[in-house]
């Protein structure tokens, strides 16, 4: 903003005098408040005008009324009314995920935090920028077991990228950019900044700083030269190499880096469940998601390849399965993470590179397109082939003439309807796979569903916040009856600022997974898997004044999802009655290899 | 195997519970910590004794280092380091006793602190081998109470572990 004509009025206006008078001259006017005192709860909102944030999610309570008081005040930051804490941390994550900003909740102390806690265990997991804003008893009551007081920084210390409780007004404008400069640099994560009650009340100048030093957090960015050189080397020597893509590559925004680098090899690419959608879904290069519920392809490539590039990905027991078993294969690996202490945890790794997945990817690019001749074609097209073989088992295969409507049908045909291009949330379970194996993501960012911690509950409110982040955009939320009943009361909340989003749930009167896994390992013995006295969910979703659509047989599956998705201004709940016996095929079961899968074909 | 791990980290409060939470969470050893602020303020140095294989203490450090408080980790088991521990232990002294008992300080290079007509608070410090060495040599009976420290360390030679 300092332009020239603004310099010459510096100059000729003698009224200012001091640097104090010169900064609010020239700052920014969202960034300054100085030769004036302003409360704690009015630097809140500042900051977060000046964090340039459209929505906080959030709900009110006694240690933010002063907060709620100033956001009333003003109308640049819009607030979001959860029904309850948890799904505003979800909602924020949602928004997040979705978009290249950084979500911000609000929530009171005490039950507030711990409602909030597993959507900030679920983004932690996930490594999901976002910023939490907490309520606390005033600082002279911390400690006194006053009402509504927990521990927030405390509880929630093993599940945020870091946390802070602010003690003095001054601190908490510094505290709130160092939050934001946390949540999204690095490994991203979320960020907890907890406010006593009589800190909002305090007065002091405002000054939002564009940069804080912090001497003991220096993110590293570009990878090590020396060591993409050799990754680069290891890749023209393979003869069965594979790309391995997770989550990271997501977060980064580097998913054309990666589509670029594997068109210049032409080596099979696979994505984690965190990844799908950084590799486009329908290439030919793609075998799918690896995994627990992996295809047969892409779980045979992994464990069978000679070179493995790994970006941004972990090696988690739901993606390897026994490391022993995966490490009984001679493979050289190259692993590139932004995080150090992600590389060699479950796998020991040949070629570590730690740096930013897309500042990696491009120098690897750079270094290998003058060498892309020294590919081995023969044995790249032969291990194409071998590829192919394991294709031909179609292991997503499924009984299309069944009488009940199978679940995978259903994600097909709303894959088709929304022609590839939705927004999909999820939640935890059968449903959840299902959708990660049938929808074809395209694009990054498209694909929201918890991978880590695996919260039943995260999809509705997750999907609130995608559709705030994208407005207009086609936003569906596939879900089971058991996991959609953790989080039913953002329904209102999806009324209130009138969400239009598409809820596909999979009704199979069972918690889908818990009953898979007694079928196969418990001797069918289903323990309180079965959902007895479920709710009518049409007359559920009209209850909170949306549409419900009940769907019964196969034949009505498309006409009711396209009827849907043609109501663009309304929230629509499908309840589809699925098969209740279907499965999720392929399965590697707890504590086997990767290449141990159980296949449908074999039941 | 046994590893000693330095680590400076900001003065905050909360810092080391972060650093102990890292630890139980994620299943590591602690056999001792030690943590005070330098001589700079805004800065702590912690000590902590740990053991694990290779691939933990990697791990530990990494983790460590992640950590947002932590400005620097070393472990001192890579290279030639000084470890010392303090010990404070008050045993009975009473009649012969008392003199075996001043001997017994003087051959370990301990000091007399406190005196009453029935017991000696002595000081220590050494390895924690030279004081598990003075506890073994003592009458079990006669040792009425003891407390260390936990062991400090320093890298031996030019190197320093400074911002």
């Amino acid at each position: 903003m300092p332009s020239a004509a603004r310099l010459t009025k510096v100059g000729a206006d003698r009224n200012l005098h001091s640097f104090r008078q010169i900064f609010n001259h020239f700052a920014k006017p969202e960034q300054r408040e100085l030769g004036m005192e302003i409360t704690g709860a009015e630097i809140v909102v500042k900051c977060l005008q000046a964090e340039g944030v459209e929505y906080v999610f959030g709900y009110p309570g006694g240690a933010v009324l002063f907060i709620y008081d100033e956001l009333f005040k003003q109308d640049k930051i819009k607030h979001v009314l959860v029904r309850h804490e948890q799904g505003a941390a979800h909602a924020a994550d949602g928004y997040s995920r979705s978009s290249q900003k950084t979500g911000v909740c609000l929530v009171t102390s005490g039950p507030g935090v711990t409602n909030a806690v597993t959507g900030i265990a679920t983004a932690y997991m996930d490594s999901i920028p976002m910023v939490v804003l907490t309520g606390q008893v005033p600082t002279p009551a911390i400690g006194q077991d006053a009402f509504q007081e927990v521990d927030a920084v405390g509880i929630t210390r093993p599940c945020v990228k870091h946390n802070f409780l602010v003690k003095d007004v001054k601190d908490l404008a510094p505290t709130i950019k160092k939050a934001f400069f946390l949540a999204r640099s690095g490994r991203p994560g979320p960020v907890l900044v907890d406010i006593p009650k009589d800190v909002t009340t305090a007065k002091c100048e405002f000054l939002y700083p564009d940069v804080v030093p912090m001497r003991s957090y220096n993110p590293v960015t570009k990878g090590h030269p020396g060591q993409v050189k050799k990754a680069a080397q290891l890749l023209m020597e393979a003869q069965r190499p594979m790309i391995y893509a997770g989550g990271g590559v997501v977060l980064a925004d580097a998913a054309a880096g990666l589509v670029r680098l594997a068109k210049l090899v032409g080596f099979p690419v696979t994505n984690t469940l965190m990844g799908l959608g950084a590799y486009p879904g329908t290439d030919a290069q793609f075998l799918g998601m690896l995994g627990m519920h992996g295809t047969y392809e892409a779980n045979m490539a992994m464990q069978h390849c000679d070179v493995l590039l790994a970006v941004g990905a972990r090696f988690d027991d739901r993606v390897i399965g026994n490391p022993a078993h995966f490490g009984s294969v001679p493979r050289k690996i190259i692993h590139v993470d932004i995080d150090p202490s992600s590389i060699s945890k479950r796998v020991k790794v040949d070629v570590p590179i730690v740096g930013n997945v897309a500042d990696v990817l491009d120098e690897l690019i750079r270094q290998l397109e003058p060498l892309v001749s020294r590919i081995d074609q023969k044995a790249l097209k032969s291990w194409w082939a071998q590829i192919e073989l394991w294709k031909a088992r179609d292991c997503l295969r499924y009984d299309r003439a069944s009488p009940i409507i199978k679940p995978q049908f259903v994600i097909e045909k709303l894959y088709e309807v929304t022609k590839g291009d939705a927004f999909v949330t999820s939640d935890v379970g059968q449903h959840q796979m299902w959708a990660a194996q049938f929808y074809k993501f395209a694009k990054p960012r498209r694909w929201i569903n918890s991978g880590g911690l695996g919260t039943m509950g995260f999809g509705l409110p997750a999907a609130m916040g995608v559709q705030l982040a994208n407005p207009g955009a086609t936003v569906v939320c596939v879900t089971g009856e058991a996991s959609f009943m953790m989080c039913t009361q953002e329904l209102s909340t999806c009324r209130q600022y009138r969400l239009p989003i598409k809820i596909v749930n999979l009704n199979n009167r069972y918690m889908g997974m818990v009953r898979q896994w007694q079928q196969f390992f418990h001797g069918n013995r289903y323990s309180e898997s079965y959902m007895d006295a479920l709710p009518d969910f049409v007359k559920l979703a009209e209850a909170y004044g949306h549409i419900g659509m009940r769907i019964e047989k196969p034949a009505e599956v498309e006409p009711a999802l396209r009827e849907a998705f043609k109501r663009t201004d309304d929230l629509v709940l499908l309840d589809f009655l699925t098969d209740q016996t279907e499965n999720v095929y392929p399965m590697v079961p707890g504590g086997k290899g990767m290449s141990e899968m159980i296949l449908a074909e074999e039941l | 195997m046994r590893h000693i791990v330095s680590i400076l980290l900001e003065n905050e409060s909360g810092a080391l519970s972060r650093v102990s939470g890292l630890f139980s969470a994620r299943g590591y050893n602690i056999e001792s910590l030690t943590v005070a602020p330098t001589e700079d303020a805004s800065l702590s140095r912690m000590t902590i004794v740990t053991t694990g294989s290779d691939d933990v203490i990697e791990q530990i450090t990494k983790q460590l280092n992640k950590l947002v408080d932590v400005v620097k980790v070393v472990d001192l088991s890579e290279a030639p380091h000084i470890e010392r521990e303090l010990m404070l232990i008050k045993v009975r002294a009473t009649g012969k006793d008392r003199e075996e008992m001043k001997r017994m300080a003087d051959i370990f290079r301990g000091r007399i602190i406190d005196v009453t007509e029935s017991t000696y608070t002595i000081e220590l410090t050494g390895s924690g081998d030279k004081l598990d060495a003075f506890i073994e040599a003592l009458d079990r009976a006669a040792i009425l109470e003891t407390v260390r420290t936990g062991a400090s360390g320093i890298a031996r030679g030019e190197r320093v572990l400074k911002v």
